[in-house]
């Protein structure tokens, strides 16, 4: 399948190496050129420059034939911005984003966007683990 | 009417300034500490510290009885989830953004903002119409019939100068409305109308075809 990456931060370069290794076709979005060093040399897919809620930057990236579009960047907006474009614009079928504030998330999810807030997610594995 | 602005910068600061002036409840919210302490120095107890994207902050500042929200922070994105929390989670009746990036403002109509306000664009347009030797300038956008009124000037060694309005390719959707000439009044053009040099057209049309139109205005 098509996947466009927005943000090449930790977990954004070991989501794109992990599906590009499976055979899939990877394009990862980021502001800055340095963020790629977090790519494995062998990374196959396609690295751009761009800013993932400039619709052009998307198109580049190839996002009218994805499959999948991940909002991965540090800011919650952009990430949901970046998100509501891929699905509603260009109809992506699958859209996940990260949204680290809890509130924000659960608006966001039951307006139709598929959000992750690793604050709760991370939050309730510590608590599990001390519980243990 | 309770208003709540979020973005303090200049023009938040202004507008919550124009609009305490004509009497309105306002609430500004501000990220800056600084900066939220300046306006309440400047204008009263109207400025509350904190993310204006938040719920959290969004419920402290009573935005479910707000009538209207404005955001006018400096990126399009937290305008975006702003206005989106406010309609969404507090079912205010009336969001506003700013934005910077012209080409937002059909993302954030589809995305169920109301109103969208490009700064960029009115600098362009009122630039537009400084400069004299441009050959189209935008009037007024009629937003929600996807219409635009617009002015062309017809140049001295213009292909039309000489032609009949019938004659020339006007674009379906486009009407003519006024032309202007110096020391005239203005007349309202009809089929056989004859374009001159120096006219200046008013006319209407859509986003799409107002290349076409101004090609067959001005010829060439």
């Amino acid at each position: 399948m098509k996947v466009v990456i927005m943000g090449c931060g930790r977990v954004g370069a070991r989501l794109a190496g992990l599906l590009d290794i499976e055979g899939h076709s990877v394009a990862i979005l980021d502001t800055d050129d340095y963020s790629f060093r977090r790519l494995s040399p062998d990374f196959g897919g396609t690295a751009l420059v761009g800013n993932g809620v400039d619709e052009e930057s998307l198109k580049k990236a190839g996002i009218e034939e994805a499959d999948v579009f991940v909002a991965l960047t540090q800011g919650d907006n952009r990430n949901v911005m970046a998100a509501q474009i891929a699905k509603h614009i260009f109809n992506v079928p699958k859209v996940v984003c990260r949204i680290y504030d809890p509130l924000r998330r659960e608006l966001y999810n039951s307006l139709g966007i598929e959000a992750f807030s690793p604050t709760t997610i991370f939050a309730q594995m510590l608590k599990e683990k001390l519980e243990r | 009417m309770y208003i709540i602005i979020v973005g303090g910068g200049k023009v938040g600061y202004y507008l919550a300034r124009a609009l305490l002036d004509e009497g309105h409840e306002i609430l500004v919210v501000e990220k800056d500490a600084d900066r939220s302490e300046f306006i309440c120095g400047e204008l009263g107890s109207v400025c509350t510290r904190g993310d204006g994207c938040e719920v959290a902050t969004l419920t402290e500042a009573g935005t479910g009885r707000a009538e209207m929200f404005i955001a006018v922070t400096g990126d399009d994105e937290d305008n975006l989830v702003a206005c989106q929390v406010a309609k969404h989670k507090f079912n205010v009746p009336r969001t506003i953004a700013r934005i910077s990036n012209p080409n937002n403002e059909t993302i954030f109509k589809k995305l169920g903002i109301d109103v969208t306000v490009s700064s960029t664009n009115i600098i362009l347009e009122n630039i537009e119409e400084e400069v004299p030797t441009h050959p189209l300038t935008h009037l007024l956008n009629i937003r929600d019939k996807g219409l635009e009124i617009v002015e062309i000037k017809i140049p001295p060694h213009s292909t039309t100068v000489g032609k009949a309005v019938k004659e020339l390719p006007l674009p379906q959707g486009s009407v003519l409305s006024l032309i202007i000439r110096s020391q005239q009044k203005p007349i309202v053009p009809t089929a056989d109308t004859i374009l001159q040099a120096e006219d200046q057209i008013i006319a209407a049309t859509t986003p799409e075809s107002e290349e076409a139109l101004r090609t067959a205005l001005r010829g060439f």
